[in-house]
This record gives C-alpha cells, sequence and structure tokens, in this order.
C-alpha cells in the first residue's frame, strides 16, 4: 500500500503532484436521495404557501386543509390590493431602494478612504466604526426614538431611511474597505500618470473592480431592509406609513377584517418574492460577500 | 450621521436611564430607581433566562444540523448547487415573513402542518401547537432553523473545503475511521469558522424579537417572551421609555460579556 501510495504522490511528468479526487463519504444513490428529501423538506414550506395563495376563500376556510387547491383564484390577491397592497409595496420599495443607494454611496466614499488615504485619525475612526457593528440595533431602539421625535422623524419613511442606512453602513464600510485594498496600487498609480485627478481613479479604476464588492454590499442592505420588522413596527404608526412587514401584521390581527390566511399568505408570498427571485440572479455575489465578509471577520 | 445615530444614543440610554420618561408629558430624574426596578423585575429575569435556554438550543441545533448539511453537500458533484441553494434559501426571506408563513402552516384548523401530522398519524388529532408552552418553543426552534441553517451551513462547507485532502489521506493510511478522522482533523482545524457561526448565532438568536411576537406574542401564558420583547413592551406598549433605556442597557452589557467570553474560550483552544 505505502509503495503505490508513495508512487502516486510523486510528480508527474508536470513537476506537479497530481490532483487527488474526493473521497465522497455517501454513495452516489444516497446522496442524491437524501439530499433530494432534504431539499423537499426545505423547498416545501415555500411551495405550499404559494400554492395556497391561490386558493379559493371557500377552499381555504376548509379543515382540514387540502393540500393542493383544487381549483385556483386570485381572490386572495385581489383582496390584498383593495386593502391597499400597492401603498405597502411603495412604501417598503422606497425605503429599500434609498437605503441601498445612501448605503453604496457612503460606503464607496470611506471606504475608498479608508483604504487609499492616510489621515492623522484614520485607525481611530475605522476602529469607531467596526465597534458599532457590535452595538445591536435593538439596544438603542428607546434614545433612537427620543431623537426621531425630536426632528419629527418617527413616523416617516425618512425615519426609516436614516436608520436602516447607519445600521447598515459599518458592515458595508468595512467591506468596501477589503474591496479597495485588494485592488493593486498600480492601477491607480497608472490612472494618476494618465492624468486622472482623484475623482476621476475613483470612477474608472476603483469602482468598476470593486464592482463585486459594491454588488454585495447593496444586496445585503436591500434584503436587511426588505424585510426588516422591528424597527419599521415601532417607527410607523399611521397607516398608509407601513412597509410590507407591518402590513402582515395588520392582516394577522384582522385590521383589514377577520382573519383570513389567504390574505396572509397571498402578502408573506409577495414580500418574500422579490427577496427571492434578487437572491436567485444574483447568488454569486451574495455568497462570495458572505463568505468573504465572514473569513476576514 | 453615523456618529450621531450610534454613540449619541448609546450615551443617551445611559442617560435616560435614569430617569422615568413617558412617552408624552417631562421626564422626571429618579435616579438609581429604573436600575433598582429592574433587578426585581421578575418578567424581565424571566425572560432572560428565557433567551438564553432559547439560545442555547437553537445554536446547537443550528451548529449540528449546518455541520451535517456542510457535509453533505462540500463535495463538488453534479447537481449539488441545486441542494445547496434549496437549502439556503429560506435565509433570505425574511424572519417576519417566515414567521407569518409558519403562523399559517401551524394553524391547528388550516394549517397544512398539522394535518400532516395528523395524516401521518403522529398525533391523534389536530393540536393548538402554539398553545402550549414546550410545543411553541419547538415549532419556533423549528422554525428558526429552517429558516437560518443554510447560512450556517455555507460559512462551514467554506471552511471545510479549504481543509486539505491530504490530512484525510494520511489519516485513512493510518487506519482511522470516519468518526476519529472528524473528531482528529476536520472539528480541529475548522476551529475559527465553528467559533464565527456560534458567535454570530449565539448573538443573532439573544436578541430574537421577530418570531415571539409573530408567532406567539410572547405566550402562551407569557412563557416565550425574550429579552427584546420585553424591552419592546416596557418601552412601546407601555411606553415606559426610561425602564426600558435601563433593559436595553443591561441587554448590551450581557451581549458584550457573552461575546467576550466566546472569544475568551474559542481563542485560548487555538494551539
Amino acid at each position: 500500500m505505502s509503495v503505490s501510495q508513495a508512487e502516486r504522490t510523486a510528480t508527474d511528468s508536470t513537476g506537479r503532484a497530481p490532483k487527488r479526487r474526493t473521497q465522497p463519504v455517501l454513495p452516489r444513490a444516497a446522496f442524491y436521495t437524501v439530499g433530494s428529501l432534504i431539499a423537499l423538506m426545505f423547498m416545501a414550506p415555500l411551495l405550499w404557501v404559494v400554492l395556497n395563495s391561490f386558493k379559493s376563500p371557500a377552499e381555504l376556510a376548509a379543515t382540514p386543509p387540502t393540500y393542493i387547491p383544487e381549483e385556483l383564484s386570485a381572490d386572495n390577491y385581489i383582496q390584498l390590493v383593495a386593502a391597499g397592497l400597492w401603498q405597502y409595496v411603495f412604501n417598503s420599495s422606497v425605503v429599500a431602494a434609498a437605503s441601498v443607494a445612501a448605503v453604496v454611496v457612503i460606503s464607496v466614499l470611506a471606504g475608498y478612504g479608508f483604504a487609499r488615504f492616510k489621515f492623522v485619525v484614520k485607525s481611530i475612526l475605522f476602529l469607531l466604526v467596526l465597534s458599532t457593528m457590535m452595538i445591536p440595533f435593538q439596544s438603542i431602539v428607546t434614545p433612537l426614538y427620543i431623537i426621531l421625535k425630536t426632528f419629527g422623524l418617527t413616523d416617516s419613511l425618512l425615519g426609516l431611511i436614516l436608520i436602516y442606512t447607519t445600521f447598515h453602513l459599518p458592515f458595508a464600510i468595512f467591506m468596501m474597505t477589503n474591496s479597495f485594498a485588494a485592488v493593486p496600487a498600480a492601477l491607480e498609480e497608472a490612472a494618476v500618470l494618465d492624468g486622472c485627478g482623484s475623482v476621476q481613479v475613483l470612477r474608472r479604476v476603483m469602482i468598476p473592480l470593486a464592482r463585486p464588492g459594491i454588488v454585495t454590499v447593496a444586496l445585503y442592505a436591500f434584503f436587511s431592509s426588505w424585510n426588516e420588522f422591528f424597527a419599521a413596527l415601532i417607527f410607523t404608526t399611521s397607516q398608509d406609513r407601513y412597509t410590507l412587514p407591518v402590513m402582515l401584521t395588520n392582516v394577522q390581527s384582522g385590521y383589514y377584517g377577520t382573519l383570513n390566511f389567504g390574505i396572509l399568505e397571498a402578502g408573506v408570498v409577495l414580500t418574500m418574492l422579490p427577496c427571492i427571485v434578487i437572491f436567485l440572479i444574483l447568488q454569486r455575489y451574495y455568497l462570495t460577500g458572505l463568505v468573504a465578509g465572514a473569513t476576514k471577520g | 450621521m453615523e456618529l450621531s445615530l450610534f454613540i449619541i444614543p448609546v450615551v443617551m440610554s445611559l442617560g435616560m436611564s435614569f430617569f422615568d420618561w413617558p412617552l408624552f408629558g417631562q421626564p422626571v430624574f429618579i435616579g438609581l430607581e429604573n436600575f433598582g426596578r429592574m433587578l426585581r423585575d421578575e418578567s424581565f429575569g424571566q425572560s432572560l433566562l428565557f433567551t438564553t435556554a432559547y439560545t442555547v438550543v437553537a445554536t446547537a441545533v443550528l451548529f449540528v444540523i449546518g455541520f451535517s448539511l456542510a457535509a453533505l453537500v462540500r463535495a463538488n458533484r453534479p447537481g449539488v448547487g441545486v441542494f445547496r441553494t434549496a437549502y439556503f434559501i429560506p435565509v433570505v426571506i425574511g424572519m417576519a415573513s417566515a414567521s407569518y408563513l409558519w403562523v399559517w402552516m401551524l394553524n391547528s384548523k388550516v394549517g397544512v402542518i398539522d394535518s400532516l401530522i395528523v395524516d401521518l398519524g403522529l398525533a391523534e388529532s389536530s393540536v393548538e401547537w402554539l398553545a402550549d408552552p414546550t410545543w411553541a418553543l419547538f415549532w419556533i426552534i423549528v422554525m428558526v432553523v429552517w429558516k437560518m441553517v443554510g447560512f450556517t451551513m455555507l460559512l462551514l462547507m467554506v471552511g471545510m473545503q479549504s481543509i486539505s485532502e491530504d490530512y484525510y489521506d494520511a489519516a485513512k493510511i493510518d487506519g482511522a475511521g470516519v468518526w476519529r478522522r472528524l473528531f482528529s482533523i476536520t472539528l480541529p482545524l475548522l476551529k475559527r469558522t465553528i467559533a464565527l457561526v456560534l458567535i454570530l448565532a449565539t448573538i443573532a438568536s439573544y436578541l430574537a424579537f421577530d418570531q415571539f411576537y409573530i408567532l406567539t406574542s410572547g405566550g402562551p401564558h407569557n412563557s416565550t417572551i425574550t429579552a427584546v420583547f420585553w424591552i419592546y413592551k416596557m418601552g412601546f406598549t407601555r411606553f415606559e421609555l426610561g425602564y426600558a433605556s435601563a433593559l436595553s442597557l443591561a441587554l448590551m452589557l450581557i451581549l458584550v460579556v457573552l461575546s467576550a467570553i466566546q472569544l475568551g474560550l474559542l481563542r485560548n483552544d487555538d494551539g
């Protein structure tokens, strides 16, 4: 055994040790069966909620429930629209879009600054940014409320946008600093030699190269803002300011009439949909960003 | 802006906790009274206990299942990407949406999980799952694991993939079995990743709010109130912002200590 082992680890003609095949633990059939079963279990709730959201109201009230709808009906969605769905979609979209934009712009500028320029208080500031990552949002909700109240921002989308932006910034700045730091200085110097000022260097060299990082940051900001519940619950009180998660709360509490699971599910589907779609499309960026952020953390 | 929305609130939180600060009306300085009240507040203590118990269980389950899934999907077989995506998707849908989804599924009249359990013969008849303290916690943990395990799986998988095959080959030559390889090679080399996963899971679990608000509203009989839920109740349903500030500070302190302990423990093991 050890002789052939030695033979195999000896270098091949190119002078490199030949690659080894990963020894899988499970035989193929077992792997795919188990994996598929588990995948089914994970996806089942999502599939169910989509299917069920298309049930007619009559079928929805059936006890025990049917697993697959017998007839399809878009009634729940119609009712949801009647309850003001588009206003909430609008609110969620505005808040998410604005937070994403703000986070990206600020973190790109800050990240570039931290990565490339030397200034006196740099280390202190950077440390400050990092340490704010440790403070959980839930802990400073009370004073935040007072601060926003002073500025009259408690029941406004702008208030939410400010909060979301602030809380996504530390991580975003951290990511952008790393992204920019990874760009070789030679490229920048070449640009400067060509006569570019700082801003142009940023625009033409750095940003294109750090694009994956920017996309990652944007994605995180989007998912967090779109799905955020606690702050939205606290900081929006009038009905036309609610974001989607808060709308779901009201559906559950029967605000729009008696508790109708059909409408609730339709709402859940609509709230989930953008996230899932965006995730599937931009998967690569999200996952690499997550891993990068975690391994450097 | 960032400083003002971070640093100032922390300082204010400290300040506010010395006041009786109603939402409307003037704040009244009451010194250390809020802190005294906090120490005597049984509900708060209860919520801390519950949150800790929940955190321990959730983190453990998230780790074990995440690890198992990671081991399953680390191999680069054709189609494994589909599995990885399927396990990960629940992560992106938001805790609120997920909670509402499960509220429906567990409903004893129209929920699919409930009727599935009955149809599979696992239970006599429909159960109002969320009305029982133990079951409510059970299902909440199931939901949280369903939602978050893709995340732990991913982190652990990436860590696993960076362990050189040579270690395993050498071990197999020495006759080491699967379990031996697991404990002597995989786990030690994954220490940093494991530490990260545990810390993230712990902090996130400790701050849990959405699922408890939505699924049980802290019930039944106030048995599922987490620390943040209690802060919310004090600060935003009873509007006692001063007291809520004191509670928030306590929570922050606990988290700092928890993280410090975890970092210390896990760093010491690093040879």
